[in-house]
C-alpha cells in the first residue's frame, strides 16, 4: 500500500517518515519481520494534531502497523477516499450527500463515518462583565467585516467602573484552526474587522481577556480561568442561548460546537478496522481530551 | 619589485626579504580586502535571495503593488476575498521606532556625552560593564518585560483599557537601542582628540560650551552611526515588539492603540504559511520592503552627513 500522496505539506509528514525511518531502522534489517501494514490518514487541519499524536500513540500498541498522517483540510481528505487514495479521511464536517453518491459510484462502498472526538468554543468575557448571554448575530456584529458594534453600550452593556467601553476584540493569528472556525461558524465566513488584536496562543487569549474589562474573545473551553466569563451562546435572536459544556457540545445545543470524525470506504477491515477501534477506546479519547477537544462518551462509541 | 627607484646598490645593502614571506602578505592582503568586500556580497546575497522568494508575486495578475504598498487590509487567508496591504504594518513599524527614538536618542546620547566627559573614571568602569550587560539581555525577555510588567504600569498609569501598544513597544525598543547609542557614541566623542579639549578650555569655555560647540560637531558622524544603529535595532527587532505592541493591524489614533508591526507581522505568519504560495511570496516581499526602509533610513542619513560636512 505505498501510494504517492500528492499536494501533502511535506512537514507534516517528515517527523512521521523520521520516526518511521528510525523504527526500521531499529529493526536491524530483521529479515523475518512480518510485513508492515501502512495506514494512509488525510483530511482536516483541525485534526492533523491529534491525528498525528494517535499516529504515534498507535506505535506502542501495534508496533506493525504504521500510520501516514497529512492535513490539507476536510474536503481535501475526503476527496482523497472518494478516488480510494486514502485508507481513512478526518473530516471536522459531516460528510455531503453528493460525496457519497461519488463515492459509491467510484468504488462501489459507500463511506462510513465514526464520531471520534468534538470541537468546541467557548466566548469569553471578563469577569465584571454584566453580559452573560450572545446570539451568533451580535458577535457577527462585533467581530465581522462591516460589524456596527464598537462600543458595550450600543450592545447594551454598561461595564461598571469603565469610562472608554470601546469593545477591545481578542482574536487569533490568522493560520490558526480555531480562527477559521469562528470565521466559519459566527462571522458566515466573512472576514474579520481589522484592528482586533491577534495573539498567537488559546491561553493568551484567555489572559488577556482576564485582565481588560471591556474585552471579548474566543477560545477552547478548557481555557476558562477565574478572571473571565464563558457566555451562553445561541444561534439566533429567540432561540434558547445555551452554555458550553460536555454535555452541551454532546447533544450539539452548543452552536460553536461540531463533531470531528473520521470516515472510511465500506465497513473498516483488518488494520483500518483495529485502529479506529482503538482511537474510539479509552486511550484513544485520552488523546483526544489531551489534545484540547471533546472526548465521545462511552455510551456513544460505536459498538463492535 | 622595485618601485621606489632606488638605485641597484641601495637594494643590494638592504637585506632581501624570503619569497614566502612577500606571498604570505600578498595572501594575507587579499584575504583583509576579501573580508571587506564580502559586507557588499553578504547584503546584495540576502537581497538576491528574499527578492527571489517574493518575485513570482510580483507579475501576477491578481497582484497589484500599489495595493500592497498603500492598502491597510491585511486579509492574507481571507475566504472570500484575499488582500494583501500592509500600510498598517509599515506605519506599525514607523510609529513604534519613531517613539523610541524620541525616548532613545536623547538619553543614549545624554548618557554617552556624560560618560566621556563628566564621570568619574571609577564610576564609568562600572556604569559601561552594567549597560553592556543591558544589552546583552535577550529580546524575548524584553517581550516578557513588555508583557508583563510594563502592560500592567500603562494600564494602571493611564488608564488605558490593554497595555499592550505602541507606548508600550516604543518603550520597550529605546531600552534595547539605548545601550547600542552609549556605547557607540561614547566611542565617538572618545575618539575627538584630547587637543580640542585642551584648546576649548584655552580659550575659556565651560564645560557645557565645550561639548556643545566642540565635542559635539566634531564626532557627529560617529553619533549618528550610532543612532542609526538604533534605529536599526528598534526597525529589525521582532520578538519583543510581537509580545509587547498587541498585534493589532490597525493605523494607530493614539499611543494607547495596539499596532502590529512588519517584522512581527512576518515572525507570525511565515511559519504556516505553505511554502511557495502567494501568501508566502508576499510575505518575503513585507521582508523586502522591510529591507529598503533601513536602507532608505542609512542613504538619508549619509546625505545628512555630507550636507552637514559641505556647509
Amino acid at each position: 500500500m505505498t501510494r504517492p500522496v500528492s499536494g501533502v505539506p511535506w512537514f507534516r509528514l517528515s517527523g512521521l517518515v523520521a520516526l518511521g525511518a528510525l523504527a526500521a531502522c531499529g529493526g536491524g534489517g530483521g529479515a523475518s519481520k512480518p510485513a508492515k501494514s501502512v495506514i494512509q490518514n488525510k483530511g482536516s487541519d483541525t485534526m492533523v494534531n491529534v491525528a498525528q499524536v494517535w499516529a504515534e500513540e498507535y506505535r506502542k500498541a501495534a508496533p506493525d502497523v504504521e500510520v501516514e498522517v497529512s492535513g490539507g483540510g476536510s474536503g481535501v481528505g475526503l476527496a482523497a477516499l472518494l478516488k480510494g487514495a486514502v485508507d481513512i479521511a478526518n473530516a471536522s464536517r459531516d460528510i455531503k450527500p453528493s460525496e457519497v453518491e461519488q463515492a459509491t459510484k467510484n468504488t462501489g462502498k459507500p463511506p462510513v463515518g465514526f464520531t471520534v472526538g468534538f470541537d468546541a468554543l467557548a466566548v469569553y468575557v471578563h469577569k465584571d462583565n454584566p453580559l452573560s448571554e450572545v446570539t451568533l448575530d451580535e458577535l457577527y456584529e462585533i467581530y465581522a467585516e462591516g460589524g456596527k458594534a464598537t462600543r458595550w453600550s450600543e450592545l447594551g452593556v454598561k461595564i461598571p467602573g469603565v469610562k472608554d467601553d470601546t469593545i477591545v476584540r481578542v482574536s487569533r493569528q490568522s493560520s490558526s484552526g480555531t480562527y477559521e472556525f469562528f470565521r466559519e461558524h459566527a462571522l458566515q465566513n466573512k472576514d474579520f474587522r481589522l484592528g482586533s488584536r491577534d495573539l498567537s496562543g488559546s491561553k493568551e487569549v484567555v489572559e488577556l481577556v482576564g485582565s481588560t474589562p471591556t474585552a471579548i474573545g474566543y477560545s477552547g473551553m478548557g481555557y476558562a480561568t477565574p478572571a473571565v466569563k464563558m457566555l451562553k451562546v445561541a444561534k439566533a435572536k429567540g432561540e434558547p442561548f445555551v452554555a458550553p459544556n460536555v454535555a452541551a457540545v454532546h447533544d450539539k445545543s452548543y452552536p460553536l460546537a461540531r463533531s470531528l470524525h473520521v470516515y472510511t470506504l465500506g465497513e473498516p477491515q483488518g488494520a483500518v478496522k483495529s485502529y479506529i477501534e482503538w482511537i474510539l477506546s479509552d486511550a484513544g479519547q485520552k488523546v483526544v481530551e489531551e489534545s484540547g477537544y471533546v472526548p465521545v462518551p462511552p455510551d456513544q462509541r460505536p459498538k463492535h | 619589485m622595485n618601485h621606489d627607484g632606488s638605485t641597484p646598490d641601495a637594494l643590494a645593502a638592504r637585506p632581501r626579504r624570503p619569497a614566502w614571506a612577500v606571498q604570505g602578505e600578498r595572501a594575507l592582503e587579499a584575504l583583509v580586502r576579501l573580508a571587506g568586500v564580502s559586507a557588499i556580497l553578504f547584503v546584495a546575497a540576502i537581497f538576491f535571495f528574499v527578492l527571489r522568494e517574493a518575485a513570482p508575486v510580483l507579475v501576477k495578475d491578481d497582484f497589484s503593488l500599489a495595493q500592497f504598498l498603500f492598502s491597510t487590509e491585511w486579509y492574507p487567508t481571507s475566504a472570500s476575498h484575499v488582500r494583501y496591504g500592509t500600510l498598517a504594518l509599515t506605519v506599525g513599524t514607523l510609529s513604534v521606532t519613531a517613539l523610541a527614538m524620541l525616548i532613545a536618542v536623547p538619553f543614549g546620547l545624554g548618557a554617552a556625552v556624560y560618560l566621556s566627559e563628566f564621570c568619574a573614571p571609577r564610576l564609568r568602569e562600572t556604569l559601561k560593564i552594567t549597560i553592556e550587560l543591558l544589552s546583552a539581555i535577550p529580546s524575548v525577555v524584553w517581550g516578557f518585560v513588555g508583557l508583563t510588567v510594563m502592560s500592567r504600569l500603562i494600564v494602571s498609569t493611564t488608564g488605558a483599557p490593554v497595555g499592550v501598544n505602541v507606548l508600550n513597544g516604543g518603550i520597550i525598543l529605546a531600552l534595547m537601542s539605548v545601550p547600542v547609542i552609549v556605547s557607540i557614541g561614547e566611542d565617538a566623542l572618545k575618539a575627538v582628540p584630547d587637543s580640542y579639549r585642551e584648546a576649548g578650555l584655552a580659550l575659556g569655555a565651560t564645560r557645557w560650551q565645550l561639548v556643545y560647540r566642540v565635542l559635539l560637531p566634531a564626532a557627529r558622524n560617529g553619533l549618528l552611526a550610532a543612532v542609526l544603529l538604533g534605529v536599526g535595532r528598534a526597525v529589525g527587532e521582532t520578538m519583543a515588539v510581537l509580545m509587547a505592541t498587541g498585534h493589532a493591524v490597525h493605523i494607530p489614533g493614539s499611543l494607547l492603540d495596539s499596532v502590529r508591526t512588519l517584522t512581527a507581522n512576518i515572525a507570525a505568519e511565515l511559519g504556516e504559511a505553505p511554502a511557495g504560495s502567494d501568501h508566502y511570496r508576499v510575505l518575503f516581499l513585507t521582508g523586502t520592503l522591510l529591507f529598503l526602509i533601513t536602507f532608505a533610513v542609512n542613504l538619508a542619513a549619509d546625505f545628512v552627513v555630507r550636507g552637514i560636512r559641505r556647509r
